[in-house]
């Protein structure tokens, strides 16, 4: 028996903060991949403390569903699922390249393969275009567009600055969108200045959060321009100085998010090929069965 | 009348062919000898030469078909693997404590365990398979054709997110689940699971406190582990923590009974509820909110006067009262003999504080005298 545990930050104040954690886990659980799928939270429940307990399987894949490696990943995780014997040197990782690592849960004796977080996974830059393509409604959205990959900053965490760079510059790669760029809410290049960074018309606007909340439902809408109040709402795509942004809200929410926490626990050697190819089809929202509005008034953030 | 399935009797063939131990379990004892099957139950039945097809319509006699259908029920559809499932899946028929003969009876007017603010009843198929329902205690006597019916555990999800108003709920132990559903036609798994998901961890720590196994951990050690910005929980004093387990730990604000102290040996005084389940530390709600008193404890006391009739300070009294107690919207518009009715409470602003909304008048900080 396997069973892959996602554990999320969720949120005393907004049931928002664990929606996706939960829509991802219905996602994969469907697949039948695993035994059992179940989340755990630092601020919901079951807690991290008590997560491990109401599973029943002997193997665990536990994936962090954050998106960098920093505090949560590399302490309050591991202490909190009392992973014996943890070390952030079990990852040896420069920041970017946690994969993962095999432990005990103290309490509960399972074999818990840690994993790192989804944010740093290469797959997770494909969610970012997916995100694009879903916004825009365009399968093949690139050509006279910009891609704009918003993160925190350094501020809270070096590496979440890190991770951001480093899909902004695989998406730059891809050679497809004809200008990507990193913003930030806390540090230059910021988000506020989003215009200043492109010449195309078209901007899709992308923030590399786990879920929608306070700094991508509010913060970021208004610091862009697009709309005084958040409260009265935004148009995707938005006029701002004459470029048309499509804010896409938090990544995270994106469907195919199961597919990198999936990528996180087959890297940890969870057999489930299948699941993997199952799970990039089944969350395919632009160009599949079901139009998405791209001209609609309601933001397709926190969908 | 129980009925024992063709498969079930494959199953006790299969068993007992297969050279393992013999059947001893819930007063069905079987086993294959040299001489042919033996077989028994409590009820006087014995068989000891008994060759397949006797074994088979054996097991199928009016006394024995409920041991055979009860021990394939345990033994082969719910198995040993979910020890805590299964531990509560057997409470809630009281297996420990009843025989077969008697738990049948009971199940088919159906078995009911409280958990929370839930109800599960267990009632008993024409083959022994166990059904679940789970319903709000509430809607105990209700007619499940005028409740909202559901047979997956993840849509319990969306009825413990929210309380009756539309807020969210933080805590899924407060005794704020709405009523007004069924989960009619459940198997022993997605019961379970779906406890599980009204209250996560419950059954777990339930089943691990009946063995005595639950790993209970207290104030100090939980406060002693918080890191980053609830690192300052520790500094807490004692008596604070009790303030703490009084506000937010009794039965009227959270269903879980509180087993943890302030340390191993030193009690908390506050009444820790009586719930089915245990709480075995502080939550994160706790610790959130520790951290926010941590902060005000640091503040020392001053000495304020105000001016206030013997009326208004017990008007105040109420005022938080109400609010603690979660009162306010029960207090009826126009009922001005509540203290903390909105009107009686406006009439008090308007009379007592000044335009920077000081209580009569009096500032907060002494250098803003």
């Amino acid at each position: 028996m396997q069973a892959l545990v996602i554990v999320a930050h969720g949120s005393h104040l907004n049931p928002d903060s664990s929606a996706p954690t939960h829509r991802h886990a219905d996602t994969i659980r469907a697949t039948g991949a695993f035994d059992e799928v179940k989340t755990g939270f630092w601020k919901e429940e079951p807690s991290l403390r008590e997560v491990l307990r109401t599973v029943e399987s002997d193997e665990v894949y536990v994936v962090p569903l954050f998106i960098s490696e920093g505090y949560f990943t590399e302490q309050v995780i591991p202490r909190e699922l009392r992973l014996s014997g943890w070390d952030v040197s079990e990852w040896e990782s420069d920041g970017l390249s946690a994969d993962t690592a095999t432990l005990t849960a103290e309490d509960t004796g399972q074999t818990i393969h840690y994993c790192g977080p989804v944010g740093t996974h290469e797959a997770m830059t494909d969610v970012l275009v997916r995100r694009a393509e879903t916004v825009t409604g365009d399968p093949d959205v690139g050509e006279g567009f910009g891609l704009a990959v918003v993160g925190h900053g350094t501020e809270r965490n070096e590496n979440s600055a890190k991770a951001i760079e480093y899909h902004a510059e695989r998406v730059r790669e891809m050679d497809r969108f004809d200008e990507v760029q990193a913003l930030y809410m806390d540090e230059e290049p910021e988000v506020d200045d989003v215009t200043d960074y492109f010449e195309s018309e078209d901007v899709v606007v992308v923030p590399l959060f786990i879920a929608d909340g306070f700094h991508t439902q509010e913060d970021i809408p208004e610091d862009m321009g697009l709309t005084d109040d958040y409260r009265t709402g935004y148009d995707v795509p938005a006029e701002v100085d004459g470029h048309r942004i499509w804010y896409a809200g938090a990544v995270g929410t994106e469907g195919l998010m199961a597919d990198v926490i999936l990528e996180r626990a087959a890297d940890a050697g969870a057999a489930i090929e299948s699941a993997i190819a199952a799970v990039r089809e089944a969350t395919r929202e632009a160009g599949a069965t079901s139009e998405t509005d791209a001209d609609g008034e309601t933001p397709a953030a926190g969908d | 009348m129980t009925d024992v399935r063709g498969a079930q009797l494959d199953a006790l063939v299969d068993r007992l062919s297969s050279g393992s131990d013999p059947i001893e379990f819930d007063g069905l004892r079987a086993a294959a000898t040299e001489d042919g099957y033996a077989l028994s139950t409590p009820e006087g039945d014995e068989h000891d030469t008994l060759s397949e097809s006797e074994l088979r319509a054996a097991a199928g006699d009016d006394d024995v078909a409920p041991y055979v259908t009860n021990w394939y029920y345990w033994e082969e559809v719910v198995g040993r693997r979910g020890r805590h499932r299964r531990a509560f899946l057997r409470h809630a028929e009281a297996a420990n404590e009843h025989s077969v003969p008697e738990r049948y009876a009971a199940l088919e007017d159906g078995m009911h365990t409280e958990w929370g603010e839930v109800v599960v009843t267990a009632t008993l198929g024409d083959d022994g398979e166990r059904r679940y329902e789970i319903r709000h205690a509430d809607d105990r006597d209700a007619d499940p054709e005028t409740l909202d019916r559901y047979d997956d555990p993840l849509d319990a999800r969306e009825l413990a997110t929210y309380d009756d108003r539309g807020r969210y709920r933080p805590l899924k132990t407060a005794p704020s689940l709405v009523s007004g559903w069924v989960f009619e036609d459940l198997d022993g798994r997605d019961a379970v699971e779906t406890l599980d998901v009204l209250y996560p961890a419950s059954v777990a720590n339930w089943n691990l406190e009946r063995e005595g196994e639950l790993d209970v951990t207290h104030w100090r050690e939980t406060a002693e582990r918080q890191t980053g910005i609830y690192d300052v929980v520790d500094e807490l004093p004692r008596e604070a923590v009790e303030w703490v387990s009084e506000a937010c730990c009794v039965d009227s604000q959270c269903l879980k009974r509180r087993e943890w102290q302030y340390e191993d040996g030193d009690d908390l005084a506050a009444d820790g509820g009586a719930g089915a389940f245990p709480c075995r530390e502080p939550c994160s709600l706790v610790v959130a909110a520790a951290r926010k008193w941590t902060k005000l404890e640091e503040e020392g006391t001053h000495t304020y006067e105000f001016e206030l009739t013997p009326s208004e300070k017990e008007q105040i009294e109420a005022i938080i009262d109400a609010v603690a107690d979660g009162r306010v919207d029960e207090i009826r518009e126009a009922d001005v003999y509540e203290g903390a009715n909105r009107y009686r409470t406006r009439y008090l602003r308007a009379k007592r504080f000044d335009d920077e909304g000081n209580l009569s008048g009096t500032p907060t900080h002494r250098d803003a005298e």
